[in-house]
């Protein structure tokens, strides 16, 4: 079947308003949606705490910040190795492509499987998301924001095993750009959440 | 005298060049065309659904305690002997809104037209994504079997209203539904992604894949309509589904968000939803108004009046859509203080949509008008529109909203926006751009006794419940007559109801019609309205990819009745030996 | 039915009343026109051999009307509404006197909570009657509206009142009775099966009927909590 579909770089369209290819544009239109989701759950969040008529536990009383702090590092870190990941294939280095792609994956199941620990150690110490609305907040934002670094992860290894397959080139190599976006879009999800959760 | 302009620029394929298996052609295709066509069937019969259940629910307010022809088919715990219960009639009430609101208008306005017209009117193959734009179309005909399954479970369908106000919505102690309530939110999210993944298709499409020459001061108004009715989508439905989520969590998980037993606030479900809710009444609004502003144009034969007043106004109408959400919300309890800004910002945004209808009548002015089938609807949807319009703005003021929300006055708002406004744009949309989808035309006459029977019941059936709403009597209410202010309203009740009856019929007799035409109606030539946009360049229907050469753009797209033209149409793609008119 | 308002039982409905009815005459004139205005044009500039429709793409001064009048007139009705909405909202209009009435809705009952002998809401000596809402004429009074289980809808036609009963809420609303007679409270907020039939009785009496009225619920109250 011919294909008709063009990617907008092609000069046979009117030139486009922002220059960006169908594929990345497509990916910030989808995170501008998704950073609407993650405000109608996060704004809940804060108008229930801060209206609240009996001030809610401080973190440290229920949850574990240390731990989540060092989790916090991790996917940070995750971060870094995305955009070495994108670095390597912009200068045409297939060997360090792979690698750096392996380590964010493997870093982020770390970071899901550290939280999933920390749930159950909650839940063992009878924090449930029927914990009030303490814990229905808590475990809704996570466990949303966690099943997207899990969607994350299993899409890294699809890229990455594209990447295996050398479907990546220094000139062609638009999956590993849009799910960098995705990816660094999703540790930015993360500072905030951590931040009002266990720190404030 | 110019010579005439010579033929359209771009070619279109006119031959299928590699032939495809039945199902990857009609079934599993990811043909813009072929997806848009899939959504128009699947959302006519759930147009029938809806308009099925208004007629049962109306059928209780008409003849109440009279069994329901046929009723005798539903069992016990909706209708014993037939006649409706207390408990259906909630179900009934909640899912016509439902169906009709998720089901059949916004999918029509959005899943029909903005998949088959974005590319042939900004000139292109297809969209950015055709195979999300696929797995969005078979999302969508999921949900609506999800939503329309939960009338079979225990407890029935859910019966809180289309607007799932917690603790009712979160409680199945106190809606005495369980399994129908959760179906109905799955449905609903999943509907949400399937909203999505068509909006970032639109979106990227528009953006980057316009034909050389189509600047965005030159795309139809249909085209600037859906883009930012799927910018709006883009922005609200997520919010939608955090809430969804959180009324799922409350009902199966314990959380407590909307529940006060520990501090949950049922006012934040109505903040959550009316966020979504008010901008989704402007993707209800904003397709159909480009549909007409592009009918009226070539029904009247002049460029639209005000061009980039009508762009400016929906950009407006969008922007101001997300700061009125409190205005569903004056009586809720919410701070007064509150109450009063929203207040100003809904009296605002009534401004851009009268620009819009008085742009609407310049354009008629000085017009040579045919009163072709779609511009019948056309013209329908402004004079209904304006009435709906002109309803809002009681209800825009807080204190005479104290009186009259909740009640039949806002349901006549309602229907005069979402039927008088949408639908009969819908209509006007399936009847002008039925040639160009299936190569058939629908008899002119036969199309012109659906509008006039459709106006006058319409009519009929929704101006009278102005005087209902004023009388005091209050929405989603089974039996009026326990309230003796409405003692006397049972004979309006009861002309309601058959003249919504014979609504119903009349839809019916278009869906005759509609499949009728399919078969039988006389083969349509490219360009039956002599209408000025690209699609009319194209094959009727036009075939897979659209044009093996895209086409370039020259004009902007309402140039009917030009001086220096013999025709009284120039397309967009007409290599012009014209001058460019002088003023814009 | 009759295209009118119900009767007008209060200070507050006078003003919605009023209101309502300037909206009226506003879009009414407004309706008139723009759907004359529509069905002329049609007549008007229906094709015609000969005619060529007029070539323009609109007209900046006729933007410029019609978005300035209406913008004017919206804020206008935004300034009256406002001075309204605020006459009966705000905290600051509530009468510093008033009888308060505790209201708790529930599915499918209004119960009315009366404050006793000392009248005042909120001690041993209120007593709760259900479905059954009075005071007295020409006085205001002040509802603390609750609810017990889902969100109902406090809706008296006549009085023009209406104040949504949210559960985990108490929702303060004033109104004064300018006629005597009885009415009904009706529920305006789907709340479940019975919703359609979740009314009560009110009663606006005479200020002396409503004394002995009262003095009578008091003493009965006294002597049932005495059992």
């Amino acid at each position: 079947m011919t294909s008709h579909s063009v990617d907008a770089g092609a000069s046979r369209y009117e030139p486009t308003t922002f220059k960006v290819k169908d594929k990345k544009l497509g990916m910030w239109i989808f995170l501008a949606s998704e950073v609407m989701f993650f405000t109608g759950l996060i704004g809940s969040y804060i108008i229930l705490r801060w209206g609240a008529a009996t001030p809610w536990p401080v973190p440290g009383e229920v949850l574990n910040v240390p731990i989540t702090a060092g989790n916090t590092f991790l996917l940070i870190c995750s971060s870094v190795t995305m955009v070495k990941a994108f670095a390597a294939i912009e200068d045409g280095n297939q060997k360090m492509l792979k690698v750096w792609l392996l380590a964010t994956a493997i870093i982020g199941a770390c970071f899901v499987g550290v939280q999933a620990y920390e749930y159950t150690e909650l839940v063992h110490h009878g924090f449930l998301p029927s914990s009030g609305l303490y814990g229905s907040t808590f475990f809704t934002m996570t466990g949303f924001h966690g099943f997207h670094v899990t969607v994350g992860v299993l899409c890294l290894l699809w890229v990455a095993i594209k990447a295996f397959r050398g479907g990546y080139t220094q000139a062609d190599h638009q999956g590993v750009e849009i799910i960098g976006l995705y990816w660094h879009f999703v540790d930015l999800v993360w500072i905030i959440l951590f931040t009002i959760v266990y720190l404030i | 005298m110019a010579t005439m302009a010579s033929e359209p620029t771009g070619i279109p394929v006119r031959v299928e060049e590699h032939p495809q298996s039945f199902i990857r052609k009609y079934i599993f295709s990811t043909d813009h065309k072929v997806i848009g066509i899939q959504f128009l069937f699947t959302c006519l019969f759930f147009l029938l659904i809806g308009g099925l259940l208004a007629v049962m629910l109306r059928f209780q307010l008409g003849f109440p305690g009279a069994a329901l022809p046929g009723g005798d088919l539903l069992p016990d715990t909706m209708a014993p002997d037939g006649i409706i219960l207390p408990e259906f009639y909630n179900s009934l009430v909640t899912m016509h809104g439902t169906f009709m609101v998720f089901f059949a208008i916004m999918p029509l306005l959005v899943g029909v037209y903005a998949n088959y017209l974005i590319p042939v009117q900004i000139g292109t193959h297809d969209m950015a994504f055709p195979r999300l734009n696929m797995i969005s179309y078979w999302m969508f005909l999921v949900s609506g079997l999800v939503m329309l399954s939960s009338f079979w479970v225990i407890g029935g369908a859910s019966a809180a209203g289309w607007t799932q106000y917690a603790p009712l919505s979160a409680s199945p102690e106190a809606s005495g539904v369980s399994t129908g309530q959760i179906l109905w939110i799955l449905s609903i999210a999943i509907f949400g992604f399937s909203s999505l993944l068509g909006s970032i298709n639109y979106i990227t499409t528009v953006i980057n894949q316009r034909a050389p020459g189509m600047t965005w001061f030159r795309l139809p108004l249909v085209i600037w309509a859906l883009f930012i009715t799927a910018i709006l989508g883009l922005l609200a439905i997520p919010v939608l589904t955090a809430a969804l989520i959180m009324l799922l969590f409350d009902q199966t998980l314990g959380t407590t968000f909307f529940l006060p037993t520990e501090g949950g606030q049922p006012l934040l479900w109505q903040h959550l939803f009316w966020f979504f809710g008010h901008p989704e009444v402007y993707i209800l609004i904003l397709p159909a108004m480009g549909f007409v502003s592009e009918i009226i144009s070539n029904g009247s034969r002049k460029p639209i009046f005000g061009y980039k007043s009508m762009v400016f106004a929906i950009i407006a109408i969008a922007f101001l859509g997300f700061i009125v959400w409190g205005h569903h919300m004056f009586q809720s309890g919410m701070n007064p203080a509150l109450g009063m800004s929203f207040m100003i910002s809904t009296l605002i945004i009534a401004v851009p949509s009268a620009i819009k209808v008085f742009n609407w009548m310049g354009t008629i002015w000085g017009g040579s008008i045919r009163f072709h089938t779609p511009m019948l609807f056309a013209v329908g949807f402004v004079m209904l529109f304006a009435i709906g319009g002109f309803s809002g703005i009681f209800m825009a003021s807080s204190p005479v909203d104290i009186y009259i929300h909740d009640t039949y006055f806002i349901v006549a708002h309602i229907h005069y926006v979402l039927f008088g406004g949408s639908l009969f744009a819908i209509y006007g949309a399936i009847y002008y751009w039925f040639p160009k989808m299936f190569g058939r035309l629908i008899n002119e006459t036969a199309g012109r006794i659906h509008f006039f029977l459709t106006f006058v019941l319409f009519n009929l059936v929704f101006f009278p419940m102005h005087g209902l709403g004023m009388e005091g009597m209050m929405r989603r209410i089974y039996d009026p007559s326990q309230y003796e202010h409405l003692a006397d309203i049972q004979d309006t009740n009861t002309l309601i109801t058959w003249a919504a009856i014979g609504l119903f019929i009349s839809g019916l007799y278009f869906g005759v019609l509609f499949f009728w035409s399919l078969f039988r109606g006389k083969p349509a030539p490219d360009n039956p309205w002599e209408a000025t946009t690209m699609e009319w360049t194209l094959p009727s229907p036009p075939q897979h990819g659209n044009w093996k050469e895209l086409p370039t753009v020259y004009h902007g797209p309402f140039e009917y009745s030009h001086p220096d033209v013999e025709k009284d149409w120039l397309s967009q793609n007409e290599r012009p030996d014209v001058v460019s008119p002088a003023h814009h | 039915m009759d295209w009118s308002l119900p009767l007008n039982a209060s200070t507050q409905g006078v003003h919605i009343d009023n209101l309502f009815w300037l909206i009226f005459w506003i879009t009414g004139v407004a309706f008139v026109l723009v759907e004359v205005g529509i069905l002329w044009f049609l007549w008007r500039y229906r094709a015609r051999d000969g005619h060529k429709a007029r070539y323009t793409h609109g007209h900046i001064g006729a933007e410029i009307v019609w978005t300035a009048v209406p913008a004017v007139t919206m804020v206008f009705l935004g300034i009256y509404s406002g001075i309204i909405w605020a006459d009966i909202r705000s905290p600051d209009s509530f009468p510093d006197d008033a009888m308060t009435i505790g209201v708790v809705a529930k599915q499918f009952e209004w119960n009315v909570t009366y404050p006793g002998a000392d009248r005042v809401l909120g001690n041993d000596d209120d007593f709760t009657i259900r479905n059954r809402f009075e005071f007295p004429v020409g006085e205001p009074v002040v509802v603390r509206l609750e609810s017990e289980d889902v969100i109902h809808s406090f809706f008296v036609p006549e009085l023009r009142v209406k104040q949504d009963a949210v559960p985990g809420m108490t929702i303060p609303i004033w109104f004064e009775a300018t006629e005597t007679g009885e009415f009904q409270i009706a529920c305006a907020e789907l709340c479940g099966l019975g919703h359609y039939r979740m009314r009560a009785r009110v009663v606006v009496h005479e200020a002396d009927a409503f004394d002995s009225w009262y003095d009578e619920q008091t003493g009965a109250a006294l002597a049932a909590a005495a059992e």
